[in-house]
C-alpha cells in the first residue's frame, strides 16, 4: 500500500516509454526492504526511509494545485566551497517530512565517464546510506547527480567521496560549471585531439574557478573532439574546443570502389533496418556535400580540400574509405548558450586553429584573457555570449589579441562587424581635399 | 590597501547596505575595491568565507555573498 495515492502521477507510466514513476517506486521498494539489513549492518538510513513515497506525494500535489510545492537555492553547501550542492526544500514539510530537504548533489564525473563498478557500487552504497538513493547518471551538465539530502550529511557524503573515493565535486552557482567531453581518442577514429586528455588538465588547472564564484554567470568548457560534435559544445558551451585538421582528408581510392560496389557498408552498417537499395555514392555523398568539393573522375573521388566545412557526412557515411587529416588540433568557438535571456545563441568560431598539445599554454592563455574581459565588463547574471553581443566581436578579438581572419566573417558583404581602425589607415581618417578633388569633381 | 584594510571595507560596504539587501554579486565587492584586480579580491571573500564572516547563497545559477546569518534563511524565505 503506497504512502501516498498518486493517481495522476501512476498515469505517466502508462506509456510504452520508460517511465521515472515506475523507477522512483522501484527505489522505494528496495529501500523499505532494506531498511532493516542496513540498521543490522550499523548502517541505518541517515534520511528518511519513505523519501521517494513523499517524492511521489508532492509531485501529484503539485500536479493537483497546478504549482511547484519546491523552493529553490539557500546557504547550502560545504565548507569552502561555493558550488556542487542546490539547496531544494518542500514548502509542506509536514505533510511530506522525507522531503522537506531534498539538496541536490553535482560530482565532478570522470573524463569520458569511464567508471569501475566498484566505483559505482561504492558511490551508489553512499547514496543509499546518506541519500535518497536517487540518482540522475548523467545530469545535462554532464556530472553525476546525486538527488536528495537533508543539509546535515552534506559534509559526511563530501568527506567520505574527497578521502575515500578521491572524488570532487562539481560546479554548480557562478562558477566554472564542469567541464565536460567526449570519449575521444579512447574509442573513437574520428578524434583529433585527445578531449579526455584536455579536459582533465583544465578541470585541475581552474579547480578555483570551479570552487569558489567569482564570475557575473555561469561558464560552461566542453570538448568534442572531431565536428560530429557529440557533447554538442556549440550549442552548450560558453566556450567550445571542436577537433578539426588543417591538411587534406585521407582517401584510400581501394575502399572507395568497395563502398560503390556495395562490398562494405555505408555508415558501417549503421541504417541497416530497411533496405534502402544500393548505395548510391553520387546521392547519398557527393550531391550532399553542402559546398559541393567532391566528385568522382573516372571512378576515384576527388575532394577539394580547402573548400571543405568538416560537416563530417562523407567520413560518417564512409569511414572505411576516407579518415581525418593528420595535422590535427581543434577550434574554439565561444558563447553559445540556452535561451533564458535574448534566445539561444550558437558559439562563434574565434581560433580557427590550433594545435592541442600539453602543456595547452596557448590555449589557457585565451582562456584567461576571456575571463578578465569578462569579469571586469560582465554584468550581473550576463553570460559570455551576451557580453560579446553587447560589446561587439570586434572587442573579443581584441581582449584575445587575435587578429581578424575570413574564418571569423560568416559570408562577405553582410554584416561587417570588423572595422578598421583609425591608426591601422594609413594617414588615418583625415585627407587631403585638394588632391581628392583633383581626381573627383564635386 | 593592505589585506586587513581590504577586508574591513568589504564587511563596512555590507553593513552599510544591510538596511535593504543581504546578498550581494561578486561585482558589488570589485567595484568597492576598484584599485584591486578580481582575483585579489575574490581570494579576500574565499578568507573571508573561511573564517566564517561571510557565507554563500546559491540558487543554483547564480552565486552570492551575505554577512553570516544575515538576511532571511530558508525557512522564512518570501515571508515577512
Amino acid at each position: 500500500m503506497p504512502k501516498h495515492e498518486t493517481p495522476m502521477v501512476d498515469q505517466l507510466e502508462s506509456g510504452p516509454w520508460p517511465s521515472f514513476v515506475s523507477e522512483i517506486k522501484r527505489q522505494s521498494e528496495a529501500r523499505h526492504q532494506k531498511a532493516k539489513e542496513m540498521e543490522e549492518a550499523g548502517k541505518p538510513y541517515q534520511i528518511p526511509v519513505d523519501v521517494c513515497d513523499d517524492l511521489l506525494g508532492v509531485l501529484e500535489m503539485s500536479f493537483k494545485d497546478g504549482t511547484t510545492h519546491w523552493k529553490h537555492g539557500g546557504i547550502v553547501g560545504v565548507f569552502g566551497y561555493g558550488g556542487g550542492v542546490i539547496g531544494r526544500y518542500c514548502d509542506q514539510p509536514e505533510m511530506f517530512p522525507g522531503v522537506a530537504h531534498f539538496h541536490t548533489m553535482r560530482v565532478n564525473q570522470p573524463a569520458g565517464k569511464y567508471y569501475t563498478t566498484e566505483y559505482l557500487r561504492q558511490i551508489c552504497d553512499l547514496w543509499d546510506f546518506r541519500g535518497s538513493g536517487l540518482t540522475n547518471m548523467h545530469g545535462s551538465t554532464g556530472d553525476i547527480v546525486l538527488l536528495g539530502t537533508r543539509t546535515e550529511q552534506l559534509e559526511e557524503i563530501f568527506g567520505t567521496l574527497t578521502h575515500e573515493m578521491d572524488q570532487d565535486l562539481g560546479g554548480s552557482g557562478s562558477n566554472l560549471r564542469t567541464p565536460a567531453c567526449c570519449l575521444g581518442e579512447s574509442r573513437c577514429e574520428f578524434a583529433c585531439y585527445d578531449t579526455q586528455e584536455l579536459c582533465y588538465q583544465l578541470t585541475m588547472e581552474y579547480q578555483d574557478e570551479l570552487h569558489r564564484p567569482a564570475f557575473p554567470y555561469k561558464f560552461k568548457f566542453k570538448f568534442d573532439g572531431c565536428p560530429n560534435g557529440c557533447v554538442a559544445s556549440i550549442a552548450r558551451s560558453d566556450m567550445s574546443f571542436i577537433g578539426t585538421w588543417r591538411d587534406e582528408i585521407r582517401i584510400d581510392q581501394e575502399a572507395v570502389a568497395a563502398y560503390i560496389g556495395g562490398e562494405l557498408k555505408p555508415n558501417a552498417g549503421a541504417h541497416a533496418s530497411r533496405d534502402w537499395g544500393p548505395f548510391d555514392i553520387q546521392k547519398e555523398v557527393i550531391d550532399l556535400c553542402p559546398s559541393q568539393c567532391m566528385r568522382l573522375e573516372d571512378g576515384k573521388l576527388i575532394i577539394d580540400n580547402k573548400e571543405c566545412v568538416r560537416c563530417m557526412h562523407c567520413i560518417n557515411t564512409m569511414p572505411r574509405a576516407l579518415r581525418i587529416g593528420n595535422d590535427r588540433g581543434l577550434s574554439i568557438l565561444v558563447g553559445a548558450k540556452a535561451p533564458i535571456l535574448d534566445g539561444a545563441q550558437m558559439g562563434s568560431l574565434l581560433v580557427p586553429f590550433i594545435k592541442a598539445e600539453p602543456p595547452y599554454d596557448e590555449i589557457k592563455e585565451i582562456i584567461e584573457n576571456i575571463w578578465d574581459w569578462w569579469m571586469e565588463e560582465g554584468k550581473n547574471r550576463e553570460r559570455l555570449g551576451e557580453l560579446i553581443k553587447r560589446q561587439g566581436f570586434q572587442k573579443l578579438l581584441e581582449v584575445t589579441g587575435i587578429k581578424p581572419v575570413p574564418q571569423h566573417v560568416q559570408e562577405p558583404r553582410h554584416n561587417p562587424y570588423i572595422f578598421w581602425k583609425e591608426e591601422e589607415v594609413p594617414g588615418g581618417w583625415q585627407r587631403d581635399i585638394k588632391e581628392f578633388r583633383k581626381l573627383h569633381q564635386r | 590597501m593592505d589585506k586587513e584594510a581590504a577586508k574591513q571595507a568589504i564587511v563596512d560596504f555590507i553593513n552599510s547596505k544591510s538596511k535593504s539587501k543581504s546578498k550581494f554579486y561578486f561585482n558589488d565587492f570589485t567595484k568597492v575595491l576598484p584599485d584591486m584586480k578580481t582575483r585579489e579580491v575574490k581570494k579576500l571573500l574565499t578568507q573571508l568565507i573561511n573564517e566564517g564572516v561571510l557565507e554563500f547563497w546559491s540558487s543554483g545559477s547564480t552565486t552570492m555573498y551575505g554577512l553570516a546569518g544575515a538576511g532571511k534563511q530558508h525557512a522564512t524565505e518570501g515571508e515577512e
